[in-house]
């Protein structure tokens, strides 16, 4: 098998871009399948890991992860980096597979907001998305151990969301700036396009 | 349109987020998310703290043949799924649930009317269209009840409800939700009350009997 590398997008466009969304952006945009198996090996261990610590059994998972980076593959064009960071991105899809095969149900999903997908936001609002996302990450480093036991339990789907309420200690206030920005950027490219309503 | 003033809370939307919220009420989220950019933002912010989870919660190694199994398949043809868009008043993933039929209604009585969109042991989730000036049936529930207005308005001890406002219920608050004057009501509610067959009866207007 030949994997033709499309040249990378603009690096004046892209300064400050992390590595998965760059990945992501060529598999998106290029088509390009040295990128995406740049982004297996990046998150294709981490998946069945995850997957793992939900209960899942090594076959399995591996099953879920293929599907996983399947729907990564196909479903590319869904991807905005100016709204999701890749992790975040593939972390919804993991659950929403994992649960398909074990509870033999379609999980009810939101209408995806725009038609326009696959244009190219602002890559500053790209950067500013990494950058919460870093400081997301280090806000989970330090938390103390039973705390971030908590929020690793709540993303894996193991507490009921009574289980959740009911952690007052639980720091979801962490992620509060980052609802306040996303609202605003959100609230910027609808206005942008609706101009001509 | 009238702002939306409530909203899915963080517990709600972390569970929703995470897959751990039961069916029913996971379709009340998505239909809320699909009306109300403030929850699409906050919905992305839990789905971001899932991915910090993902890349910082340990690794476990793969097979081989995974990697050359899924790069083989990449440009196997793939049947597409249907994707429902929002129709009238009802949301995508309410016209997924419809599988893009309109709703199938059945009379409760005095009016209200109801098309249960799925239902078993563990809860169930319908559609009610409320004249106005009736009461929003009595659903029944142990736990959480969730009732998203999708047309007209109603009010009831609590407050006043609007497009896309939903109300939560637990089992401590008596309430009577009545329609507004105006357009007939149209709500989504899911309730994990089991399902049964008449057990949705139209609420006594408590008020009237109270001496
Ligand atoms: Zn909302």
């Amino acid at each position: 098998m030949t994997y033709v590398t499309s040249p990378d997008p603009d690096p004046a466009d892209t300064a400050g871009f992390s590595q998965e969304t760059l990945w992501m952006l060529a598999v998106r945009d290029q088509r390009d399948k040295a990128a995406f198996s740049a982004l297996f090996d990046h998150f294709a261990p981490r998946l069945k890991g995850f997957i793992m610590r939900s209960g899942m059994g090594g076959g399995q998972a591996e099953e879920v992860v293929q599907e996983v980076m399947l729907t990564v593959w196909r479903k590319a064009d869904l991807f905005d980096p100016g709204r999701a960071q890749v992790s975040g991105w593939i972390y919804q899809i993991a659950r929403n597979r994992q649960i398909d095969v074990i509870r033999k149900e379609n999980r009810p999903v939101p209408e995806e907001l725009y038609e326009d997908q696959g244009s190219m936001p602002d890559a500053s609002q790209v950067v500013g998305l990494e950058q919460e996302a870093n400081e997301l990450r280090q806000a989970l480093g330090r938390l103390k151990p039973d705390q971030r036991e908590m929020i690793e339990k709540a993303y894996l789907g193991e507490l009921t969301h009574q289980e959740i309420k009911s952690q007052t200690g639980l720091p979801l206030g962490t992620i509060k700036s980052r609802i306040r920005l996303g609202l605003e950027r959100l609230r910027h490219e609808l206005k942008d396009m609706r101009t001509d309503d | 349109m009238t702002e939306i003033t409530h909203h899915i809370p963080d517990a709600l939307m972390a569970a929703y987020t995470a897959g751990s919220l039961p069916e029913p009420y996971a379709l009340v989220v998505a239909t809320h998310v699909s009306m109300c950019l403030e929850c699409h933002a906050s919905y992305e912010a839990h789905q971001a703290l899932g991915g910090a989870v993902l890349e910082t919660s340990g690794e476990a190694a793969v097979s081989e043949a995974l990697k050359s199994d899924v790069l083989a398949l990449l440009d196997a043809p793939v049947a597409s799924e249907p994707v429902y868009k929002r129709t009238g008043v009802y949301p995508g993933p309410i016209m997924t649930a419809l599988k893009g039929r309109a709703p199938k209604w059945k009379s409760l009585g005095l009016g209200v009317r109801q098309c249960i969109l799925s239902g078993n042991a563990e809860g169930s989730v319908r559609l009610l269209y409320i004249p106005p000036g009736q009461a929003v049936p009595d659903h029944g529930h142990n736990g959480l009840e969730m009732t998203l207005v999708l047309q007209g308005s109603f009010s009831d001890e609590t407050g006043w409800f609007g497009v896309g406002d939903v109300e939560l219920a637990d089992q401590d608050l008596e309430h009577t939700p009545i329609a507004d004057a105006g357009p007939p009501c149209i709500c989504l509610a899911a309730t994990d009350a089991p399902l049964r067959f008449n057990s949705f009866v139209p609420r006594l207007l408590q008020p009237i009997f109270r001496i």
